[in-house]
């Protein structure tokens, strides 16, 4: 759960987006408060209603949502790749909306990075000088950018692939020079636009467990789409679920299937094992007795059960300074692994 | 009352078939009855001469007034036009010279200096080596064989001056096309503009457009070059706009996310993600260019289309051949290299070596075997000047073979040509002369508003009529039989070849080759045999159209039946269908709409070909435009191209809505 000290690094505010001849002017009219009803019958399309969210320092906001619920167009109103219809996109205590093409243009170089969902690889250039792309586009000198941009395909384990065309790699090769590309310009927010969903889910799940091993080393604010609930509770610190251009629910996965706001969010949460949303620290009992062993609060119940149910005696719980802040039984595991157990 | 009339009677009803099974009906019974009593109506047969708008006339004077008095305030029209010419005439003078004629410096009065051009060797090893890094040694001999075909059949000299014109003319129609396409593609508005203007340079014949070019740049070279220019440009322009537009959003959108300035986004990221279709482009520019080459020559280009012309006007076969195969060589070798660049994956070098030689290894080769070459030209004359005596000529073998056919064959031939002309083209002609105009205008107006509704109906009823207002139907209607009975003898011929090479896939490889090389053939080329066989004429231009036409109705309807669904035919094995069952009931009926493009590309192509038969002495609009050219008759060439490209809009209008709705029932859309 997010911790009130923690800084704000980009937040949406009644943002809107319609499609639609004279959408501007509805909205003006209608003053806010429209229903799908009377869009429909104006001719518009409300891909992005009312949006209302901060994304915090350091964290992985998750959008998620099925296809045509307004994703794309979120997160494209928030680097302004859409202009919105209305409302106010602050970033970095600057409204983005207001920003002039010039300023537009030099936020985007520097602060902003993207990751697409059909990789937007250049085709005729080779993985080094995809990379190195953003920085020409800097006008960084050829020396220090193709540096760079070496270090960069390195983190992303390509080292090797750097003379080759994006038709030459596989997919999941593809992304992973759309990720150092995207991180080449060190963004300050870095957008992904359900960069995974045209892998294969093999190659899928092995790019989410890199995609968390980078973030663990970079720490960036991030903002992640994807339509994979799955996908969302394995990467997520908060996940928006959106609905035809709502979001219906923000909060933690723990949050999302303890307390759903609508059937429509608890229908993506049933199927989903409880050991996969459940970190030890939510259901950890206050340290109190003996403990052999530990883990950290963090940890997911699916990845620390085996170790606790063969253990001996409790397992003490602890944060990422290392304090004990509680103990977990065998009998607390076992409950959340047979779905007994809502912590 | 006409037969436009009828159509209102009937308005809101016209899905079902038996209705307008009785529309036509009353509007033949109508047409009928304009031609039994036409005393009653003369005017509604023959158009009235009173009648006829000299838009010709105000075209040509348009024409005097922009030459003469149009002042575009810093400068006059005809200094802008002086200038653009002085603009094309240095670098065409620079190609030349280095290919064609060398270079004369002189320095002050007495002192001279000649630099040779490149040698033949010179020229083919370097054209060899762009072959082989286009495709490969195949490629390489390929290319190597074409220029030393050049070579040795003793069509050098006149080669270089084309090729010298065609290097200069494809660079300048490439970056226009490309600017004007990026044009259009930025701006809706543009778009609007240039999209029509497109659409009708496509259909309007290349020869009424020489006349006013004549008229402004004067007969030369450089008109020459111009006229290749404004012909070669469009399919570019359409090009760049649609390559531009299938650059994937994505790709756009990773553009402006990295800060891409507007013009950071086109020069580096949509132009080179557009280059596919780009080099498509490029192409079409090099073949139409070609395709130009004899054409050109009208209004004073040299090289080899002047000695095609030259020689078929002097009807000295065996030259004109020589030129004309000389043509088709360069084409092959010129279209082949830019396909070869087209399907070439993008590369940038890999690694970037320091020194020169290393980071251009082709071009330091071929500065190389310039410099070696020239020096050795110059000790050895051989090598610069292929030695007479070496060259072959075919044109007396050639020359012998129509004698010799002419001889033996006379009777036979002359026999076709007259039973033909007899029974099929001279009473078409006559019915078609015949035939009131008002009905014509009324029925093409009808066919459209069966197939595209109100639109539709006025747009082609309105083209018919300005071919009767403007004093060219009778022309319009010798046009629209010649490019009627050639169409349908090429579909007689080319469907059943396009369909046999369908089922087969042994004929399918040969009828694809066959295809790419008449495809590739200049038009004019088709005219010489013609014209030895069977002398000037209808029959003649009849012949010449449908070989010109022949390959899109084999290539669609080839392409039309293999592109059926499998599980569709699979369906027919399943219900038993014979072959020949199969092939009536089942491919050709899904088959047709794409059919009826092909047939449509045949007439356009007919069309195209119609007017340079012009020179073999038909009636029609080719003829008229031809005239006009000789005169310099602006108005009048103008206005009878018009008459040719409304022609080809119309059929093109209606064949493409039948289609649209064909393709549509059947789910193929
Ligand atoms: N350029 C556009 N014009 C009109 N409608 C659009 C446009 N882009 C997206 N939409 C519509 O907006 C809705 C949301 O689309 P999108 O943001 O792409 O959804 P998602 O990314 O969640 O699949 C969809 O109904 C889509 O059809
Ligand atoms: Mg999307």
């Amino acid at each position: 759960m997010e911790s009130p000290e923690r800084s704000v690094k980009i937040s949406c505010h009644d943002l809107w987006k319609l499609f639609g001849d004279n959408a501007k002017e509805y909205l003006t009219e209608h003053n806010g408060s429209v229903s799908a009803q009377s869009l429909k019958e104006a001719g518009l399309i409300g891909a992005v209603c009312d949006a209302n969210f901060e994304v915090f320092e350091g964290e992985i906001f998750i959008i998620m949502g099925l296809s045509g619920s307004g994703k794309s167009t979120l997160v494209r109103c928030m680097s302004r790749l859409i202009e919105p219809t209305a409302g106010k996109v602050m970033f970095e205590n600057q409204d983005l909306l207001k920003a002039s093409e010039h300023e537009l243009i030099d936020i985007r170089r520097h602060k902003m990075g993207m990751v697409f969902q059909h990789f937007a690889l250049l085709p005729h250039l080779t993985v080094l000088h995809n990379v190195a792309f953003p920085l020409e586009i800097q006008g960084v000198d050829r020396a220090s950018r193709e540096q760079r941009a070496r270090e960069i395909i390195e983190l992303v384990g390509l080292e090797g692939r750097e003379n080759y065309y994006p038709r030459e790699l596989s997919g999941g090769q593809q992304q992973r020079v759309g990720i150092a590309r995207s991180l080449a310009v060190e963004p300050d927010i870095w957008f992904l636009d359900e960069p995974f969903s045209a892998l294969d889910p093999l190659i899928r799940r092995e790019m989410q467990d890199e995609f968390l091993r980078l973030q663990n080393l970079l720490h960036k604010s991030i903002v992640f789409i994807t339509h994979d609930f799955d996908e969302a509770i394995r990467l997520a610190d908060r996940i928006a679920i959106m609905q035809d251009g709502h979001i219906i629910q923000i909060g933690s996965p723990e949050q999302l299937v303890l307390e759903p706001a609508t059937d429509y969010v608890a229908e993506f949460t049933r199927e989903i094992p409880r050991a996969k949303i459940f970190s030890a620290g939510a259901i950890m009992a206050p340290p109190t007795g003996n403990t052999l062993g530990k883990v950290s609060a963090s940890t997911k119940i699916e990845d620390l059960a085996e170790t606790v149910v063969n253990s001996k005696s409790d397992v003490a719980v602890v944060d990422s300074d290392g304090r004990t802040v509680g103990q977990l039984s065998r009998r607390a595991v076992l409950d959340v692994l047979v779905g007994k157990s809502t912590a | 009352m006409d037969a436009a009339t009828v159509a209102d009677g009937v308005r809101g009803q016209r899905r079902p078939i038996p209705i307008w099974l009785v529309i036509w009906a009353v509007a033949l019974l109508l047409t009928a009855a304009l031609y039994l009593f036409q005393q009653l109506w003369p005017w509604a047969v023959t158009y009235p001469e009173a009648w006829t708008v000299p838009l010709r006339f105000w075209v040509s004077d348009f024409m005097k007034w922009l030459i003469n008095s149009f002042d575009l305030g810093l400068f006059t029209f005809k200094e802008f036009t002086r200038s653009i010419a002085w603009l094309l005439q240095w670098p065409l003078d620079f190609a030349g010279g280095l290919l064609a004629s060398g270079f004369k410096l002189a320095w002050g009065e007495e002192a001279e200096w000649f630099i040779p051009r490149l040698s033949w060797l010179a020229v083919t090893a370097v054209v060899i080596l762009i072959g082989y890094q286009s495709g490969g040694i195949r490629l390489a001999l390929l290319v190597g064989g074409c220029f030393l075909y050049l070579v040795i059949f003793g069509q050098w000299d006149s080669a270089m001056v084309t090729l010298s014109s065609i290097v200069i003319a494809v660079p300048i129609g490439v970056v226009l096309g490309v600017f004007i396409g990026i044009l259009g593609f930025r701006s809706r508005r543009a778009e609007r503009l240039i999209v029509p203007i497109l659409d009708l340079m496509q259909t309007v014949p290349v020869f009424a457009y020489l006349v006013p070019v004549l008229f402004l740049f004067g007969f030369g070279p450089v008109a020459a070059m111009v006229a290749t220019i404004i012909y070669a440009t469009p399919p570019m322009v359409r090009c760049a706009m649609l390559s531009l537009k299938q650059v994937p959003t994505e790709i756009v959108e990773f553009g402006q996310m990295v800060g891409c300035s507007r013009r950071q986004l086109l020069w580096k990221i949509q132009i080179p993600s557009a280059r596919p279709t780009l080099m498509v482009g490029v192409n079409q520019v090099i073949m139409l260019s070609l395709n130009m080459v004899i054409i050109a020559s009208m209004i004073g280009a040299g090289g080899l289309g002047f000695d095609v012309l030259s020689s078929l006007k002097r009807l000295r076969i065996g030259e004109g051949i020589e030129a004309g195969v000389a043509i088709t060589v360069l084409a092959i070798a010129l279209d082949r290299i830019s396909q070869g660049f087209a399907n070439r994956p993008p590369s940038e070098q890999r690694d970037r070596p320091d020194s020169f030689i290393a980071r251009y290894p082709y071009t330091t080769i071929a500065l190389g075997i310039v410099i070696i070459t020239s020096l050795a030209g110059t000790f050895i004359e051989g090598l610069h000047t292929f030695p007479e005596r070496l060259q072959v000529t075919t044109g007396t073998w050639w020359n012998d073979l129509v004698s010799w056919i002419n001889i033996n064959f006379f009777d036979e031939l002359e026999a076709i040509k007259t039973w033909l002309l007899l029974n099929v083209l001279i009473p078409v002609k006559r019915f078609l002369l015949v035939l009131p105009w008002l009905a014509v205008v009324g029925m093409v107006g009808l066919a459209g508003y069966q197939l595209g509704g109100w639109r539709l109906a006025l747009f082609t009823g309105s083209l018919a009529l300005f071919m009767a207002v403007t004093g060219n139907w009778e022309k319009s209607m010798i046009s629209v039989y010649l490019c009627g009975i050639s169409v349908i003898i090429a579909a007689l011929i080319g469907i059943p070849i396009g369909i046999y090479s369908a089922r087969h896939e042994r004929a399918h490889r040969v009828v694809q080759v066959v295809v790419d090389t008449l495809q590739t053939l200049p038009s004019f080329v088709y005219l010489i045999p013609v014209v030895m066989l069977f002398r000037v004429g209808d029959f003649s231009a009849m012949i010449a159209v449908v070989a010109y036409a022949l390959a899109p109705a084999i290539r669609y309807t080839d392409h039309g039946i293999r592109q059926i669904p499998p599980s569709l035919v699979e369906a027919g094995k399943a219900f038993g269908c014979s072959r020949r069952q199969m092939l009536w009931k089942v491919q050709l009926p899904i088959a047709l709409p794409e059919i009826m493009l092909g047939i449509n590309q045949v007439i356009m192509m007919a069309l195209a070909m119609l007017v340079i038969t012009a020179l073999v002495g038909t009636r029609d609009l080719g003829q008229e435009v031809y005239i006009a050219l000789t005169k310099a008759d602006t108005g009048r060439g103008i206005v009878a191209g018009l008459c040719v490209a409304f022609i080809a809009m119309i059929s093109d209008r209606l064949i493409s809505a039948w289609a649209q709705r064909k393709k549509k029932e059947f789910g193929l859309a």
